[in-house]
């Protein structure tokens, strides 16, 4: 007895609820969204800072202003949002099993489903840090949840480690709440995080990024006392005699996402091991049909703004699915990581597809100045960009018409007369 | 008074408890952490050893082989898991056979049914992940693995239910008897009084020994390292995966967990300080480089954590020192109880208790209760129990720990069970919440709340396993009223 949906969407984040109104928008009639959170929105309620939607809106709001422009649209578009609902299963032939203590146990048949998951963060474990096991070791994005959502203050000496974009608001943000932040350790020569937050959280508070630095040990056996820092070789190892001791309370993690594909590998889609996310052709469908992925759970972002348009695509994409209105493409261009790139998205373009345009991302695999970056197709160049600096922490994107991949089986997007560093 | 304390809540400790409480007994148990397994029975390998390591006659040997028999039985009436998965000892060049021969001969004379050498063909046949180098192995189809912190908490929960008191943080520094009367004083200065008192304690063991016996040991405490890996590489062994002592040392062991993860470890390091649990760099090195002999391409990138634990290794008889002191009625030791103790555990509670009621010559009661406050685990049930189950309590229906699946329901009831949780560590290690590939990432907060709920405490107070481990340090707003 299962319900059925013609598109599914897993997760009202800002993927999803975008997902779900273009969905709608395209004429998808019964679309219904399922959140294992209390409320919708997302990571993007705890993230209280400025900073979303200046591409999108072309003005700056905090993280729940931005969410709540979608849910908004989503109300108004009477898209049911189920909250408390956990997704427990998901079949290759579109059966979705759902669990919350409201309706028990659902079973769902939908046409097409979105998944919207997002990411979760990297943890000290993954990392092996040596070290003690006490209280007071965070990863970012929990420690973020901790203060602005529920209240409360993780510790009030902080040393961070990695500089993702989580971990570089946090600084600001403990600073804010009157916390001393000591430094911010990267164990990278660059920041992983965008150029405005190393300026806008750590350089405008005078707090320390120590580039090519990591923490070696963790001390404290109830709380944390410390954290020795090291140096580390081109081969990322610590230097022997760099070592440095900070006397702090709290360790925060900011070392990477990690796309939350578990329901995904249910579902049999298969996951490129460089974006961690399915493989997608340019409408977001995965390799498996029906089923279609954007946001987090994609490819790690570091702008909502591109979330909302890419998961626009893979809700309107869903609901031509669902209608059966999707022209089947006669062929694909491959898009292939040439050098100094890593994970484009998608991995494959239609030929043939109701968009006129095709977009693609990627990251930078190093730091770049004064370089260009192009799509080629053999000894045909498709594009050609200059930039002052391309670098890991900032991804890259590009629209172009879908004419121009007619005909082409495979592309390379990779960066030339690079000047590195 | 009571009859008997105990001092020491781990799995030998509460085991012994288990079995005294099949006794008319008052029985009291005295752990100086927070919680049961807060030592080495919450950081050890979680093998139940098949008992070919131990020289014959020894303790060791003796417990480890009647221990690892009583498991289906001990497991099954606990409600804990327990897999004969077999063990292996892997030799890696034609010189290690000779001790594989040792070995299945030293586990005859122990007793440990089904030993066979296996060559290189039958291994790769048995385990294809084997490193190429292996030229063959010892096969003892009765090692198994367990959970230990599960099994040491369904024992103490099931001795609760037959009338054991737990009290916690309370750590004993003298002990002395009088006219027949034992008496236990804490490191605060808190009193406990008993006919009799088992020393379980650990680390401590020697300690609490030399106060009263002239017969003195000497525990060293030898840390373990171990790195956890995520369960996405279930499957990669079947057995647990043992290497032949040699030149480079015991050599650290592979093996699946019965909760789908892989386990790799230990180190093996004399420290100073029986609390040093941290790891290191030098031995997680150490331990990444010699699991590799095992499986070549160990991916150590699907670490999900890593963790050491300390063993009691007694230096002057090597060995479990078991039973009532010759110089000191009334008490009992337990001590030095290192590896295979979690395999002995059962062994030793039985004997233990035995020992103990006979001295206070105890009567068995006429009914004992076998209830473990087993609750439902949301992932095993099916759809119709599942929704009987949140119809009764809705709390089954939310799920707090994503990466293992865990409900609400769960998590309150680890909560409110005899030996309850009160601690994040302590739902940790009741329902597996954190223990997934994100680390409590998602969850920790609302563990967090609903421990705080539970507890009628504020968040504040909410301590990862007990002292200053507290996970927050101050409201960024006053209380709501």
């Amino acid at each position: 007895m299962s319900q059925e949906i013609d598109v599914l969407v897993i997760g009202a984040g800002p993927a999803g609820l975008a997902a779900a109104a273009a969905a709608r928008e395209a004429g998808c009639q019964s679309v219904m969204i399922l959140e294992r959170d209390d409320a919708p929105g997302g990571i993007l309620q705890q993230c209280i800072h400025p900073g979303f939607g200046l591409h999108r809106f072309k003005e700056e709001l905090t993280g729940p202003e931005y969410a709540q422009r979608f849910i908004d649209r989503v109300n108004e578009l009477q898209i049911p949002i189920q909250c408390r609902t956990m997704v427990l299963d998901i079949t290759p032939d579109r059966q979705v099993t759902a669990i919350s203590p409201e309706r028990g146990v659902q079973l769902f048949q939908a046409k097409a489903i979105v998944l919207a998951m997002g990411c979760r963060e990297r943890t000290r474990g993954a990392l092996m840090i040596p070290g003690t096991r006490p209280a007071g070791v965070y990863s970012a994005g929990t420690a973020q949840r901790l203060v602005n959502m529920e209240g409360f203050m993780p510790g009030k000496r902080v040393v961070i480690l990695g500089s993702g974009d989580i971990g570089l608001i946090m600084a600001r943000r403990m600073t804010f709440e009157g916390a001393k932040v000591l430094a911010c350790v990267e164990l990278m020569p660059f920041s992983s995080g965008l150029k405005r937050n190393v300026v806008q959280c750590l350089n405008d508070f005078d707090i320390p990024l120590l580039l090519s630095h990591t923490v070696t040990q963790i001390h404290g056996r109830e709380r944390v006392e410390g954290v020795t820092v090291a140096a580390v070789d081109e081969k990322r190892r610590p230097i022997p005699g760099t070592e440095q001791y900070f006397e702090c309370d709290t360790l925060l993690l900011s070392v990477g996402l990690i796309p939350e594909n578990e329901l995904s590998i249910k579902a049999k889609v298969p996951l490129s091991p460089v974006t961690s996310g399915p493989t997608v052709d340019d409408s977001m469908q995965t390799e498996v049909p029906g089923i279609f992925s954007c946001g987090n759970v994609l490819h790690v972002h570091d702008l909502v703004d591109y979330v909302s348009l890419e998961s626009e695509v893979a809700g309107r994409e869903a609901a031509r699915f669902a209608a059966g209105s999707t022209p089947v493409p006669a062929a694909y261009t491959l898009v292939k990581d040439g050098f100094g790139v890593r994970g484009c998205v998608p991995q494959r373009i239609r030929d043939a597809g109701a968009d006129e345009k095709v977009a693609i991302s990627f990251r930078p695999a190093d730091v770049y100045r004064n370089a260009t970056w192009q799509i080629r197709a053999g000894e045909n160049i498709l594009l050609k960009r200059r930039a002052m600096i391309l670098t890991p922490g900032e991804s890259q994107r590009v629209e172009l018409p879908r004419e121009q991949f007619k005909g082409i089986p495979e592309v390379t997007v990779e960066v030339v007369m690079e000047e590195k560093k | 008074m009571n009859d008997v304390i105990i001092v020491g809540a781990g799995v030998v400790g509460c085991s012994i408890a288990r079995s005294l409480s099949r006794y008319e007994l008052d029985v009291l148990v005295l752990e100086g952490k927070e919680d049961v397994a807060s030592g080495a029975s919450k950081a050890n390998s979680a093998i139940v050893h098949a008992g070919f390591d131990a020289e014959p006659g020894s303790n060791k040997a003796k417990y480890n082989v009647r221990g690892n028999a009583m498991f289906e039985e001990t497991c099954r009436a606990l409600h804990v898991p327990f897999i004969r998965n077999t063990s292996l000892v892997v030799a890696f060049s034609e010189e290690e056979m000779p001790h594989l021969q040792k070995l299945l001969e030293r586990g005859e004379q122990n007793g440990v049914p089904g030993l066979r050498i296996i060559d290189q063909a039958e291994l790769r046949t048995l385990e294809p992940n084997i490193s190429k180098e292996a030229v063959g192995a010892l096969l003892a189809p009765t090692g198994g693995i367990c959970c230990p912190y599960d099994l040491t908490f369904r024992t103490a929960e099931n001795a609760a239910a037959n009338g054991v008191k737990f009290l916690f943080n309370k750590p004993v520094k003298t002990v002395s008897s009088e006219n027949g009367v034992w008496t236990l004083v804490t490191e605060s200065g808190e009193t406990f009084q008993a006919r009799a008192v088992v020393n379980a304690s650990g680390v401590s063991s020697a300690f609490l020994n030399n106060q009263v016996s002239a017969t003195k040991y000497n525990i060293q405490p030898r840390r373990g390292e171990y790195v956890m890996l995520d369960k996405s590489e279930k499957g990669c062994f079947r057995a647990t995966m043992f290497q032949c002592p040699g030149p480079m040392g015991k050599g650290v062991l592979v093996s699946p967990t019965v909760d789908d993860t892989i386990i790799v470890g230990p180190t093996s390091e004399d420290i100073d300080s029986p609390d040093a649990t941290e790891t290191t760099a030098f031995g997680l090195d150490k331990m990444r480089r010699l699991s590799t002999r095992i499986w070549t391409e160990i991916p150590f990138r699907k670490a999900i954590t890593t963790f050491s634990g300390i063993r009691a290794h007694e230096t002057t008889k090597h060995d479990f020192v078991l039973g009532e002191a010759p110089d000191a009625p009334g008490f009992f030791n337990a001590l030095g109880v290192e590896s295979p103790g979690l395999t002995s555990a059962p062994a030793i509670g039985q004997d233990l208790a035995d020992e103990v009621a006979s001295k206070l010559d105890a009567k068995k009661k006429e009914t004992v209760s076998d209830d473990v406050s087993i609750w439902p685990r949301m992932r095993e049930l099916s759809t119709e129990e599942l929704n009987e189950l949140i119809a009764k309590d809705p709390h089954y229906g939310r799920v707090i720990c994503r990466c293992e699946t865990i409900s609400e329901g769960e998590i309150r009831a680890s909560i409110r069970c005899r030996v309850g949780a009160r601690t994040i560590d302590g739902i940790k290690r009741r329902t597996r919440a954190t223990m997934g590939r994100c680390q409590g990432g998602f969850c920790t907060p609302r563990l967090m709340e609903i421990l705080a709920d539970e507890l009628g405490i504020p968040q504040e107070q909410v301590t990862k396993f007990g002292g200053e481990s507290r996970m927050v340090l101050s409201r960024l707003f006053p209380e709501e009223k």
